[in-house]
């Protein structure tokens, strides 16, 4: 590894954390359980459904999780708003990015749980009344995006960013949406579309 | 006023910016589980054994299928698409990474959860993993290109003529290993119902899957059906079939259930392929009047253990044409390793090998100090002397000058580090881009109602590069209607067959079908009016009418569809349409072309490179849509810049195990890195391509621009990187 750049420093971080047993991924050194014993309590088997309900979009929706389910999968495999995407469940590519009482949080590092009695607004919530957002309407009009996958985290995150004011530049626009990665390669066509909502809003 | 070519919007944007477009896994199947793979941690042995028994014991926990109770498949014979391994049938492994089980619980938590406690036992043997310490053992590929051509080829004299000239070269560059990573993960929904198959699964290509998932099951194609409406992201890693789309099949038949498989960040970088590491070997040399006097291009190409597959990164094709130069001769080699089965990856072969080329070509010019564009413009072929055929068409020159143009180029201090700002050292570099034309049989129906909305389906697929939109627009325009009465279907395996999305053929192989189908619809619109006695059109000839907005028009007057419709009784007409290549492949070479200016900005101390200004000039033939076609091409330019500078695989040498399978350490471009990115499209109205003269666009933007770029960095620093990505490290101490 020899990544070099702004991100080196996270980078190191997350290589640490790389060699623990990941989801999904079966690791010899782990030890196995004797057969026959209960290993120690894990959250898996302690887990206990909880009834929830979050306030998103403006409704209330009652959902039942696990205390390790993240708002992410709560969204998409429950409440059926699969609008919000999953990219990397890692944080690190935005794809998730909903709003918690206004500010912008990828949802894949948020649980479910913690999100009660805050005001959720995901893609879904943006348009009113079928008239989009302008940001949704500027993205639409510059082709913001190609496959679209990313686009829902990248409004949100532009909606979030003119509320925030790091609009002043089209450099500052771009440091402060780097945290969505669209993979299409939108980039200058997503900034024409955040300078365009702001010159008109 | 026809749409083609008009930066129209996109006719899904709506779907898209408001989150209601459906991609694979966000499709509601009633009573659907969960699987979840789980991969080896070692590259190279066996499997002795599982303990499950504290998986099995999870709560939710309904299945683990591992190769002990996997149902045992049929290989699908004959479908390129297909993946043969590893599908659990046997206990042998290849790779680290390598699915070894499947977990299946009832809610994805579980699933997960679950997956974690698979205790795996394996013996192991030792991988290799190092691919540039095995050169001495590559070889010759068994199926280059499918066998359609042989992995070498050779004219001329390329060893004398090298001995003999005046400037020389003899140099080796390096492509890492990269990973697609769309955004969306590979994603698949399985549901049997009796002996029939339904798959929603996020592919470039659902005819493939379709035959390739009969293939398996023993089934007929027609008892399987592959829907895939919306794909967040493909760039070549969901072309094949790959094992993941029939595990979550094979969990669905175990269970009873309808099953949902979404890959991890993870699991892509070793479930679906990549873009192999290259070495490749050039042997160049020119005249001092700067006349190119031979090419010699040997490239190796890192490759599976051969069980898995075959796939050969084809680096050298385009310096068999690209400059006029009478001695040519590359070459092809596999190294085999214990790394998953590679792929295609956006222009592959091209990418990769246009990086070496085209440096070589900088370099080139640098000894005989003439200028990089100069020295192209002096070698310009204006034929394909490998193949012995004109090309179809060739719009590169108006690339290079209109390119040059744009950016300035003249302005160039010749030297290089001759352009120093202060403590930033400026460096401008350029490259040509060639990408071939490709064109398949494609399949297109078209219905036409009585209110004049056309309805167009085909079983073609849209990875974001704009289907949906210039399909609507080539129907639009060929029945004289606005956009907006057209409505294009995909991603449908019940719809008529369409090709695989790949090689940057949906468009030249599906629009000239669209319009056929159109013009045949409209044919019998005209044969119905010529046959009502009440029009007393009986003895015109068909090409005196008219079909267009919304009506059959006539020398004398117009009848609207729907009346004609009405008076036959009939509330539609349809047509479908096959349309395929012609002679054009023998009769001609057919290439798109571009070229690339970009200027780096070095910091002389730090060595931290940037991409400060970037102009690409661009031959596509005839443009469908300027709005979707520029964001092919800004999206190209920023996949070869995450090549040129950020984008490795690092794989762990003892344990061949990926290192940073994951989005925050495989290094992908993010919006700070990418530049405002001036586009051109040079005009080339041409029929010899294709009947509508398109080019495809989805991997030309990307050829060339990691060379580009390191010439730029050569030209600001003085330093010559051969080897990708052009790092800090590399350029330090260049002040």
């Amino acid at each position: 590894m020899s990544t070099v750049s702004r991100r080196g420093v996270l980078g190191a971080t997350l290589t640490g954390l790389a060699l623990a047993p990941q989801r999904g991924q079966a690791d010899e050194t782990t030890p196995a359980s004797p057969s026959g014993t209960q290993a120690p309590s894990s959250p898996a088997r302690s887990a206990e459904a909880l009834d929830i309900v979050l306030q998103v979009n403006g409704s209330a929706v009652p959902l039942t999780v696990e205390p390790r389910t993240t708002l992410l999968d709560a969204l998409r495999e429950q409440a059926q708003l699969t609008g919000t995407k999953k990219g990397c469940d890692h944080g690190s590519c935005g794809a998730c990015t909903v709003h918690l009482d206004g500010r912008r949080v990828v949802s894949c590092l948020t649980l479910a749980v913690r999100a009660q009695g805050k005001a959720i607004t995901t893609i879904e919530g943006l348009a009113v009344n079928g008239t989009l957002h302008p940001v949704q309407a500027a993205f639409a009009e510059q082709d913001g995006f190609q496959c679209g996958y990313c686009t829902p985290g990248q409004i949100m995150s532009a909606v979030a960013l003119i509320d925030e004011g790091h609009t002043g530049s089209d450099a500052e626009i771009r440091e402060w949406m780097s945290g969505n990665i669209c993979r299409c390669g939108a980039y200058p066509n997503i900034v024409a579309a955040i300078r365009g909502s702001v010159q008109e809003g | 006023m026809g749409s083609i070519g008009k930066p129209i919007d996109r006719v899904d944007g709506h779907l898209k910016v408001t989150g209601h477009a459906t991609y694979a896994a966000e499709f509601t199947v009633p009573d659907l589980v969960h699987a979840v793979l789980v991969q080896s941690t070692i590259a190279a042995g066996r499997i002795t054994g599982f303990d499950l028994a504290e998986a099995k014991s999870m709560p939710g926990v309904l299945l683990i299928i591992t190769p002990d109770n996997a149902l045992r498949l049929t290989q699908a014979k004959g479908v390129q698409q297909a993946v043969k391994a590893p599908l659990l049938q046997d206990r042998d492994i290849l790779f680290n990474g390598q699915h070894v089980a499947v977990v299946v619980a009832d809610t994805l938590d579980r699933a997960l959860a679950a997956a974690a406690r698979v205790r795996v036992r394996y013996q192991r043997d030792e991988a290799v993993t190092d691919m540039d310490a095995m050169l001495d053992q590559a070889y010759v590929p068994k199926s280059f290109r499918n066998g359609a051509r042989p992995a070498d080829s050779r004219r001329g004299d390329p060893e004398a003529a090298h001995d003999a000239a005046f400037a020389k070269l003899d140099v080796t560059y390096i492509t890492p290993i990269e990973h697609h990573n769309p955004m969306e993960p590979h994603a698949t929904i399985a549901r049997w119902q009796g002996d029939k198959l339904t798959v929603w699964t996020s592919t470039q290509g659902i005819s493939g899957a379709q035959t390739t998932l009969a293939g398996h099951f023993g089934l007929d194609p027609s008892q399987v059906r592959v829907i895939c409406p919306f794909v967040g992201g493909g760039f070549g890693c969901k072309g094949n079939t790959w094992p993941p789309v029939t595990l979550a099949a094979m969990a669905a038949k175990m269970t009873g259930r309808p099953v949902k498989l979404v890959l991890t960040r993870a699991q892509m970088f070793t479930s679906n392929g990549y873009r192999p590491r290259t070495v490749q070997k050039l042997r160049a040399s020119a005249e001092t009047d700067g006349s190119l006097q031979s090419l010699r291009h040997d490239g190796f190409s890192l490759m599976s253990q051969p069980n898995l597959g075959e796939f050969c990164e084809p680096v050298a094709l385009s310096t068999e044409f690209l400059y006029a130069c009478p001695n040519v001769a590359v070459s092809h080699r596999l190294v085999a390793t214990n790394m998953p089965l590679p792929t295609y990856m956006r222009a592959p072969g091209e990418a990769s090998g246009m990086f070496a080329l085209e440096s070589a070509i900088d370099e080139l010019a640098a000894q005989v100090r003439m200028d990089p564009l100069a020295f192209r413009m002096r070698n310009y072929a204006e034929n394909d002397a490998h193949e012995g055929k004109p090309y179809a068409s060739k719009a590169l020159m108006a690339c290079y000058t209109q390119g040059a143009q744009a950016f300035g180029w003249k302005a160039r201090g010749a030297a290089p580090r001759s352009m120093r700002e202060g403590n930033v050292l400026i460096g401008w570099g350029m490259a040509t881009a060639t990408y071939p034309t490709n064109r398949q049989k494609a399949t297109v129906r078209v219905r036409i109602a009585a209110d004049g909305s056309v309805l167009v389906q085909s079983g073609t697929q849209d990875l974001g590069t704009g289907t949906y939109t210039v399909m609507s627009q080539v129907a639009a325009d060929t029945l004289g209607i606005p956009v907006s009465r057209v409505r294009f279907e995909l991603g449908d395996s019940a719809l008529p067959h369409a090709p695989v999305s790949g090689g940057s053929s949906t468009v030249p192989s599906v629009a000239p079908a669209v319009a056929a189908a159109c013009e045949a619809a409209a044919g019998k619109l005209r044969d119905l009016a010529r046959s009502d006695p009440h029009l007393g059109w009986g003895d015109l000839d068909a090409s005196a009418l008219q079909v267009r907005e919304g009506a059959v028009i006539g020398p004398d007057r117009r009848i609207a569809i729907a009346a004609l419709l009405a008076r036959r009784g009939q509330s539609f007409v349809d047509a479908t349409s096959e349309s395929g290549p012609g002679d054009e492949k023998k009769r001609f070479s057919l290439h798109a072309f571009g070229s690339h200016f970009v200027e780096v900005r070095v910091d002389a101390d730090l060595g931290e490179i940037r991409v400060a200004r970037y102009v690409g000039a661009f031959d596509v033939g005839q443009p469908l849509n300027a709005k979707t076609l520029r964001s092919q091409l800004i999206g190209g330019i920023t996949y070869g810049i995450g090549m040129a500078l950020l984008e490795e695989t690092h794989v762990d040498g003892e344990t061949g195990r990926i290192v940073n399978a994951n989005i925050a350490e495989y290094v992908v471009p993010v919006h700070a890195d990418i530049p405002a990115i001036e586009t051109i499209v040079v005009e080339n109205a041409e029929s010899r391509s294709n009947p509508l003269g398109v080019k495809g666009a989805g991997e030309l933007p990307m050829v060339g621009v990691a060379a580009a770029i390191a010439n730029a960095v050569y030209h600001a620093t003085g330093m010559r990187v051969r080897k990708l990505p052009i790092r800090i490290e590399d350029v330090l101490g260049s002040a």
